[in-house]
């Protein structure tokens, strides 16, 4: 069931250098949504901006769900100037949710930037199953690191200002050949360069791995055709993000 | 009670709003969050012969107000529609118009043809925004005799409301209105997109895939407006008014300006029950002004400035 409502903001706070969260009421999402799925959301009366803006559902707390967002233009901007108590419509929750159950023992998490919107959520179900996590977490800088509300989580920065000088994916590649984990399974979120070596490095290594992909929506619900990506095999050159995903098998898709 | 209703060749649609082709895709994606038995009509994505896969990401690109699609048709194809669409279309309580694109006249007579043989289709709407692959891609819909051609071909292969739908990127509008009109069409739909691009400075890029696209949502309504009202001007068949439309207010400077009908488009991208919201408002304002007939908003805006004199104003 989707649903579209005009919810309020119960909670702001901004958590890194230009990164908030915020929490929004609304209990027939919260008690609906299951991690891997996000939300469209409308957060001005008037044209500017027009379209709905997609953010992963991040975490649930009882009646109200928790969005973790950078300021990246117009819409993040203005998403950010909300306040406790303002409303804003939201339409959700959409996608297919992270697969969590089934033949793994340790859930291999992987987040670039923020990417790591969708994993609170994931982390908290994960542990509820008691499967062992273990997180990597990537930055430019620490300044606009987030870790928060992951567990077991090791970090790199492109400028080394904490943890490991590099990408993600590198580090996650030392860490895995130094201590191998026992039957893995892989969940990445970010930028489509990281998303690409850390499917790359997964398929090379033979671990099952599922990607959560962010692109440009309009509808997020199947209407519009406006959000491709490439299928690996099968008849259809194309499958939809916001119906298909966004949660993907690494080996389904081609990034590019 | 106020009439709501309006026909097209005998075919009777319950309300003036429908929802625009391409922004509601075969009606069953937001069956849970729209109750179409409240819309005019539906008007399907674009259906071509054979599935088409569309073009590559980039497709969609907010700009002012509006957004530029090139989505290059992805559609399902026909036969697929057939099987998995039309089952559940047949049970709604709207019209339904099913909207077809084609890259050659013998195409757009094959689908029409075979959609003939089946049961729960109300009407046609032809999208001649498509590339004409046997003239190098030119778009059918610039060309008036090539609209005028396929209107003839494929008025004589249905009883069918056959209803054209005109693209705004031509000198004058009302030529091809005219001979889509003189070729026996029951309507026409204005407007498809509007030629537009927008580029990224960082990268150098076109932002689409496909360096131009099509703008629609506020951004176009001016435009439709015009074009609606030039055509209005020069044919007597129905218009399906489209361009903009958010709200019943938007879709009153339509009627007013002559379109029979509206349909709603990108607005269904924010709310997919815009098209129910601009129903429910439309009837709200004939009752304020207490009319026993939407009708009576049809054509009329009062102007005392000849339409002929307004172009030559360009
Ligand atoms: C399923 C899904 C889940 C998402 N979850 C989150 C989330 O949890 N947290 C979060 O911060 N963001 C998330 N995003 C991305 C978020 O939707 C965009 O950051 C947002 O739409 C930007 O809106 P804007 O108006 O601020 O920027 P715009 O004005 O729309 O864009 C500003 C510039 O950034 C570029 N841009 C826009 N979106 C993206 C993108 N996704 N990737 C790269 N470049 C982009 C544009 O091309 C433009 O140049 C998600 C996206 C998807 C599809
Ligand atoms: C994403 C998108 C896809 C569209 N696809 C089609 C299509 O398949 N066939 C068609 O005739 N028109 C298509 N259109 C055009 C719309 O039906 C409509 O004419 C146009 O968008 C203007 O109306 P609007 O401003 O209300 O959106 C599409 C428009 C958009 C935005
Ligand atoms: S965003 Fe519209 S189909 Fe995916």
């Amino acid at each position: 069931m989707i649903f579209q409502r005009l919810v309020t903001v119960v909670g702001r706070e901004e958590v890194a250098e230009g990164i908030f969260a915020l929490s929004l009421e609304s209990a027939e999402v919260a008690n609906s949504a299951r991690p891997g799925q996000f939300i469209n959301v409308r957060f001005s009366e008037t044209a500017l901006p027009l379209l709905r803006r997609p953010f992963s559902i991040s975490r649930v707390d009882g009646s109200s769900i928790e969005l973790l967002f950078n300021v990246i233009g117009q819409g993040t901007r203005l998403l950010a100037s909300k306040r406790i108590g303002d409303r804003v419509d939201v339409l959700g929750p959409l996608g297919i949710p992270f697969g969590h159950q089934g033949g793994f023992d340790t859930a291999v998490i992987v987040a670039g930037g923020l990417g790591i919107a969708p994993f609170p959520f994931l982390t908290g179900l994960l542990k509820r199953e008691k499967k062992r996590i273990a997180t990597f977490v990537g930055a430019k800088t620490a300044r606009q690191l987030v870790t928060r509300r992951l567990d077991d989580v090791q970090v790199a920065t492109d400028d080394g200002s904490e943890g490991f000088r590099g990408t993600v994916v590198e580090l996650l590649e030392r860490n895995l050949s130094s201590n191998p984990v026992m039957r893995p399974k892989m969940f990445g979120c970010g930028p489509t360069p990281m998303l690409k070596a850390l499917s790359a490095f997964a398929q090379e290594a033979g671990i099952e791995c599922e990607l959560s992909l962010e692109g440009d929506m309009a509808c997020g619900v199947g209407l519009c055709q406006g959000c491709p990506v490439e299928r690996a095999n099968g008849r259809r050159k194309y499958a939809l993000v916001c119906v298909e995903g966004p949660t993907f098998n690494c080996k389904e898709i081609v990034l590019r | 009670m106020i009439k709501e209703s309006f026909s097209i060749r005998g075919v009777e649609f319950k309300n003036r709003v429908l929802v625009a082709s391409g922004t509601f895709g075969y009606g069953d994606e937001v069956k849970d969050l729209v109750d179409v038995s409240k819309l005019g009509g539906i008007c399907t994505k674009s259906l071509s012969w054979k599935p088409r896969d569309g073009n590559p990401p980039r497709r969609i690109v907010e700009t002012p107000s509006g957004m530029l699609n090139s989505i290059g048709l992805a559609n399902i194809g026909v036969h697929n529609f057939i099987d998995e669409k039309l089952p559940y279309l047949r049970q709604v309580d709207t019209k339904v118009i099913v909207n077809i694109a084609a890259s050659s006249l013998q195409e757009y007579c094959d689908v029409l043809r075979l959609l003939e043989e089946q049961e729960g289709i109300d009407g046609y709407e032809i999208n001649v925004s498509c590339p004409n692959v046997k003239e190098g891609g030119l778009n059918f819909g610039t060309d008036c005799s090539m609209t005028r051609r396929i209107s003839e071909q494929l008025r004589a292969l249905t009883e069918k409301p056959l209803i054209i739908k005109l693209t705004p990127n031509v000198t004058h509008i009302s030529e091809f209105a005219r001979a889509v009109e003189e070729a026996g069409a029951d309507a026409v739909s204005v407007i498809n997109t509007v030629i537009g691009m927008a580029v990224d400075i960082h990268k150098k890029k076109p932002k689409l895939s496909t360096v131009t696209g099509g703008l629609s949502g506020p951004a176009i309504k001016p435009i439709a407006l015009a074009k609606v009202y030039e055509v209005a001007q020069a044919v007597k068949i129905p218009i399906l008014g489209i361009g903009g439309i958010m709200t019943a207010e938007d879709a009153i400077e339509f009627l007013l300006v002559g379109a029979t009908a509206v349909q709603v488009g990108t607005a269904n991208f924010i709310n997919p029950g815009t098209g129910v919201d601009v129903a429910e408002g439309l009837r709200r304002f004939a009752e304020q002004h207490q009319l026993a007939d939407v009708a009576q908003l049809v054509g009329a805006m009062e102007s005392n400035v000849e339409f002929s004199i307004l172009q030559s104003w360009l």
